[in-house]
């Protein structure tokens, strides 16, 4: 259950080799003890990972994941919350790819589009089955600003981010009165695996800083927010310029 | 049966259950027709955490009130009663015949069964014990449907897992209570300002056992030589010719229903510290140095909360948690620690209290026992974890426990700790409940 001060005691990563998914695990570890179960793809960087929260106090078990393979979901839910209720779900898997090839290589795109949307929606209709018959639950979204206003230079993955950004807002809603709850989280440029060798944005930020946004907004029972906080605002702008003028931004 | 968002009193951590309302002869159908996310009872919502909640499961709305009024003849004057009537309604029932409860909480709000489930106690514990002890029998709903009538004479094990049992043991449909003799609704009530902690404590430990009902408002904010300054307040029920004027015309006058509310729950929580400092600084000066011999209706002495309905919501969206400990007789070095604690956090709570307790009963998960209890109410908010976690374990390493009626934050692994008699209270629920039938929010986060 996530207490009164919005302390859950069991988390599920998917995509749990990510940079932020482990930033989040690692706070709330911190913070009292914790059940993790990390779904990930079999990996050096897996076992480094629940070793890691492990030693930090939490109750880790790895479960393999695998976001393309899509029939699988339903089944890796279950095993999550077989044992004792879902209390939070990151939703943090996700690819950047090269973004000319993206939509250029047929494959690569559609590999691109499976892995950052319908993933998404396979797991979040898997969560929100569980979570409705708990009566209780988090589903944390990673989304991204890039979805917010999609960009020639990054379209593939902005589109991609785009749909499952929708799909999760949607979802929140659809699970309004349910007890079950979904945060979308969109940060901005943040310093991961993911983005490395990449010159960050400005409001760049790391992903121990979406991650402290995440536990807060958690805990304040929020559906929607941006990290940095500032980028709302910047978004709101931006979505709003002429697509003539947007085409000329350095973006 | 409806879907509906539950949170306790403390307006925290909601889920959402299918809350049922029935009466007392549709209780075992519904008990072995509850899906696999179980079923708890639910009172009045008073607890402030998630005792009488049930995610995904089913939630018993209180039954309906019932009062079968004692007979005058009865020394012990037993009153029959649903366990979904409420105390605002039985004391209502009982002032007109001469009778009271021999213990009520802060609030007349909350219902016998809750009262039972929650063996809560009063400003009288010291002298009276906890509720559990003036319960003469309940009829208990257990998991398969059937109907026990337990008591302490009566299969005492089931009756005293059930006391204080959280709701985990069975469905309490009604019960039998002892009430005590008054004369009058009123009490004659002395007030006394203590300037720092010594005094209060010595005070109290002193010569509460002269007074029926004994109760410290504490000044958790006040720092240095002012630390753990009270207004001390001890009370007696009023004899007739005690009162004068109006209220010897009236000597018995039942309780009323709030006549003022908190309409909404703000944006943003009303309870900062700035705000709490100069309440608390004007609530200790206003106190008199030493008064005697004031009266006051029972309502005003035992429920002065209840004048105000909803005042709950006052803390804004974030709600409210009540931190209750108790700390044995001996253990008085941990207890200036903990108040040293939250004063050095500035914590904003105005609604402190110091009690001492008498001796506990025998029901394993009861919170009384004898020693001193602190509550007090603050804010929810994440940064407060570190410091409940950090006092949790001070109070575990006094021996002491936190009130699980009043709990929304503790962690699973202190409960053994606290209650050392868990295990004697698992064996029990289940024998009674093999499958864990009865099930709450609390059940699952303390794992009990």
């Amino acid at each position: 259950m996530i207490n009164a001060l919005g302390q859950p005691q069991s988390l599920l990563l998917l995509g749990g080799t990510s940079d932020i998914a482990l930033a989040i695990a690692r706070r709330w570890t911190r913070s009292g003890p914790v059940h993790v179960t990390l779904a990930a793809r079999p990996s050096a960087r897996r076992d480094a990972a629940v070793a890691e929260l492990a030693a930090l106090g939490a109750d880790v078990r790895a479960v393999d994941f695998e976001a393309e393979a899509t029939d699988t979901h339903a089944a890796v839910v279950a095993a999550a919350a077989a044992e004792r209720d879902i209390d939070v779900a990151v939703v943090a898997f996700g690819v950047l790819g090269d973004e000319e090839r993206a939509w250029q290589d047929h494959d690569a795109a559609v590999r691109l589009a499976t892995v950052n949307y319908v993933a998404p929606v396979s797991v979040g209709v898997c969560l929100a089955e569980v979570l409705r018959r708990q009566g209780h639950g988090v589903v944390v979204a990673l989304s991204s600003v890039a979805g917010e206003r999609v960009r020639r230079s990054n379209f593939v993955y902005g589109s991609s981010k785009a749909g499952m950004d929708g799909f999760f807002l949607g979802l929140g809603e659809a699970l309004r009165g349910s007890g079950a709850r979904v945060l979308v989280v969109r940060p901005g440029f943040v310093r991961t695996k993911m983005t490395e060798g990449r010159s960050p944005a400005p409001l760049s930020v790391d992903a121990d800083d979406v991650a402290a946004a995440v536990i807060d907004a958690v805990a304040a029972g929020d559906d929607l927010i941006w990290v940095p906080g500032a980028l709302r605002g910047v978004m709101s702008g931006l979505r709003h310029v002429p697509r003539a003028l947007f085409r000329r931004l350095p973006l | 049966m409806s879907d509906r968002e539950l949170t306790g009193w403390g307006l925290t951590a909601p889920s959402v259950g299918h809350l049922v309302e029935t009466d007392p002869g549709a209780v075992p159908d519904l008990v072995r027709s509850a899906g696999p996310r179980g079923l708890i009872a639910r009172g009045l919502g008073r607890s402030y955490g998630d005792p009488a909640q049930n995610a995904g499961g089913t939630v018993l709305a209180p039954l309906p009130s019932a009062i079968e009024p004692p007979d005058p003849d009865d020394p012990d004057g037993l009153v029959r009663v649903s366990a979904g009537t409420s105390l605002h309604d039985l004391i209502g029932a009982l002032l007109p015949r001469g009778r009271f409860v021999p213990v009520t909480p802060g609030t007349r709000y909350v219902t016998v069964g809750g009262a039972i489930a929650c063996d809560v106690h009063g400003k009288s514990h010291h002298r009276a014990g906890s509720f559990g002890d003036h319960v003469a029998a309940l009829d208990l709903v257990l998991a398969e449907g059937s109907t026990r009538t337990v008591g302490p004479d009566r299969e005492p094990d089931v009756f005293w897992a059930t006391v204080g049992g959280l709701g985990l043991t069975g469905v309490i449909t009604s019960a039998v209570l002892r009430t005590i003799p008054v004369e009058t609704g009123y009490a004659v009530v002395s007030t006394q300002r203590l300037p720092d902690l010594d005094a209060v404590m010595a005070e109290m430990a002193g010569s509460d056992r002269d007074h029926t009902y004994s109760v410290a408002w504490i000044d958790t904010l006040a720092r240095g030589r002012s630390m753990g300054r009270s207004v001390l307040s001890r009370g007696e029920h009023a004899t007739r010719d005690q009162l004068s004027g109006r209220a010897a015309t009236r000597p018995l006058p039942v309780p009323h229903e709030p006549r003022l509310a908190v309409p909404f729950r703000p944006p943003v929580g009303l309870v900062r510290s700035l705000g709490v400092r100069a309440f608390n600084e004007a609530w200790y000066r206003k106190a008199p140095r030493h008064r005697t011999g004031e009266i006051q209706s029972l309502a005003a002495f035992f429920h002065p909360l209840d004048g105000v309905a909803d005042w709950n919501r006052v803390y804004g969206p974030r709600g409210l948690v009540q931190y209750q400990l108790v700390v044995p007789d001996g253990a008085e070095a941990a207890l200036v620690g903990i108040l040293e604690r939250i004063a050095a956090e500035r914590l904003p709570c105005f609604l402190a209290v110091l009690k001492r307790f008498g001796p506990g009963n025998p029901a394993p998960l009861s919170f009384p026992t004898a020693g001193w209890t602190l509550a007090y109410d603050v804010p929810a908010h994440p940064g407060l974890a570190p410091l409940l976690d950090e006092l949790d374990r001070a109070v575990v390493d006094a021996g002491g426990r936190v009130y699980l009626a009043k709990d929304a934050r503790l962690r699973p692994e202190l409960l053994p700790a606290m209650y050392p008699r868990l295990g004697e209270f698992r064996e029990v629920r289940d024998r009674l409940d093999p499958d864990h039938r009865f099930r709450s929010d609390l059940a699952r986060r303390l794992e009990i």
